[in-house]
């Protein structure tokens, strides 16, 4: 799905002492298909922004085009349910919206609020319950005796059985380990290819960042501070630290070798591993002409 | 967060309202509750209005905001009134809207119970606009100490209300973003037959009950783990002090009601 924001303000409380502008004239436009991940710290108005991305929030100025829906602020949109059904949101800790006895009630809550036949959900549930990798045994079980990482799974099965064309994840592996923090991008990564989606990835983690986007838009203050590939972005040191950001360690380590040694790796999406075999090949390489 | 939550809700502040003791704050307007029901006079009513305006003038909030505040009472206010004009049949008939009578004991009537009742409403909001309601559950442990005497446990009904004040914002805040996870799964709150709508909540009430829950028993834990162990000889951080200011108070505010008490009828 296509998306475009148009001078978009949000202000939360108007006309009150607790008045707080938390978006403030910001423009972008995502393109079908890409994985952009939005970064920026508490209060940069990441939230709030993806909360227009459903209509959850209408904007207080400017206009919002998700697909071939409008929001603006004079008016309610029409087909709100049909563009909540093209349109998955993974909030932060989706565990905590768990509600329903068994985990295959949960799964199939959303499709069911949808409209989605009885017969069809059935077949939504396991294949969700594939994609987020759980055993099919969990299905008769209570979600609350799950664990914490299995919990996760399962509520962001319940967004996928929706079978939505936009993913929106905020922040999906907070507070999960490490192991699981890169299983759970992984599965991202791959359902992201696999279904064709547009995928946005909310995130403090410049690394997930440079892995898996295609596409980066830093916000600061609720406006937008940078925009662009993740490799031109992420190069661009000073910048980032203005805003208190850091610079993922692949490429952090590329800078300080060109400084120190003169020796220019350009960063070309390479893995730690791959970026150590060709650092091992300039060595060599010296070596021999010595 | 919705508009209609912010009827009295604590605005930060310098300003003498602000700075008194709250049991100073709290024991004024009980008293005015009171004094409210003996007003029966225009001079009277006059009176305890223009009182009613400074104090909301003193506290430096905004005066549109402290109205719109009362945005839910405004209803019922209007509402009284116009109950008033059609039951009350009193007096002489002043005036007839189609052919039915409007009394002018009605009018007298109706505007002075709406008067009362805006009055009582606007400076009770004045107690929670300037005060945190860590403040205002001090100051009830303190005005309440007396009926320690008879075993009535003061510490841990102050420890309950400001424990339920203190989360409140919390599981506003709680129900917003789980409400909107649901909205986001095609629940929709708003429209549908009753029935539909009741259903639409169990989804809103299961995860946050589950989460009161949990964090009641983290916050236990928490206590524990900190040595707490009741009021019996714990210390306040915070110790309230009734000062000049409070007595310059306490003495204006005899002044207002035996003034009250002489131009009355």
């Amino acid at each position: 799905m296509e998306i475009s924001f148009k001078q978009v303000s949000y202000t939360y409380q108007p006309n009150t002492p607790f008045e707080h502008r938390a978006i403030n004239d910001l423009s972008m436009d995502i393109s079908s298909g890409s994985f952009t991940a939005i970064i920026g710290h508490t209060g940069s108005g990441k939230s709030t922004l993806i909360q227009h991305l459903n209509g959850l929030l209408r904007p207080s100025s400017g206009k919002v085009n998700i697909g071939s829906y409008q929001l603006h602020a004079e008016a309610k949109l029409k087909g709100i349910k049909e563009l909540r059904s093209k349109v998955g949101i993974v909030f932060q800790y989706p565990e905590h919206q768990l509600f329903e006895e068994t985990v295959f009630k949960d799964i199939a809550f959303g499709p069911s609020n949808f409209g989605v036949d009885r017969e069809e959900v059935g077949g939504r549930v396991d294949q969700a319950l594939q994609a987020v990798q759980l055993p099919e045994e969990l299905l008769d079980r209570s979600p609350f005796e799950l664990s914490g990482g299995q919990m996760r799974r399962v509520a962001i099965a319940g967004v996928l059985a929706v079978q939505p064309e936009l993913l929106v994840l905020d922040e999906p592996t907070a507070g999960l380990d490490p192991k699981g923090q890169k299983e759970m991008m992984n599965m991202f990564h791959q359902l992201h290819k696999q279904k064709g989606l547009t995928t946005i990835l909310v995130t403090h983690s410049m690394e997930d960042a440079l892995a898996y986007a295609d596409h980066v838009i830093i916000l600061n203050k609720g406006e937008k501070y940078l925009e662009g590939k993740p490799e031109d972005v992420f190069t661009r040191q000073q910048d980032l630290q203005k805003v208190q950001l850091d610079v993922p360690e692949v490429i952090q380590f590329i800078t300080n070798v060109k400084d120190r040694f003169q020796v220019d790796l350009s960063y070309h999406g390479q893995t730690i591993k791959e970026l150590a075999e060709e650092l091992a090949a300039i060595v060599k390489g010296e070596n021999r002409y010595e | 967060m919705n508009n209609a939550f912010i009827i009295g809700q604590y605005v930060p502040g310098e300003s003498i309202v602000h700075r008194l003791d709250p049991r100073t704050k709290m024991i004024i307007i009980f008293m005015f509750v009171i004094v409210v029901f003996f007003a029966n006079s225009i001079w009277s009513y006059g009176l305890l209005t223009v009182f009613s305006l400074l104090c909301a003038l003193t506290t430096r909030i905004h005066f549109s905001y402290i109205l719109k505040g009362l945005t839910p009472v405004w209803f019922l206010i209007v509402f009284t009134l116009l109950l008033h004009l059609i039951v009350t049949k009193e007096g002489e008939v002043l005036f007839r809207i189609f052919s039915y009578p409007i009394y002018s004991g009605a009018v007298a009537q109706g505007a002075a119970i709406s008067l009362r009742f805006f009055l009582l409403i606007m400076v009770t909001s004045l107690l929670t606009l300037t005060t945190t309601p860590i403040e205002i559950t001090d100051a009830i442990e303190s005005l309440l100490q007396p009926l320690k005497k008879i075993r009535f446990p003061v510490h841990e009904l102050a420890l309950m209300m400001s424990i339920s004040l203190r989360f409140i914002p919390t599981l506003m805040q709680e129900t917003e973003k789980i409400s909107k996870a649901q909205a986001s799964r095609g629940v929709d709150f708003r429209t549908g037959t009753a029935k539909e709508r009741i259903q639409a909540v169990v989804p809103l009430l299961v995860p946050l009950f589950i989460s009161a829950f949990k964090r009641a028993e983290e916050l236990a834990m928490a206590m524990e783990a900190r040595g707490y162990q009741g009021g019996e000889g714990r210390t306040k951080l915070r110790e309230l002090k009734t000062d000049r200011l409070d007595i310059i108070v306490y003495a204006l505010f005899a002044f207002v009601v035996i003034l009250l008490f002489v131009i009355r009828d």
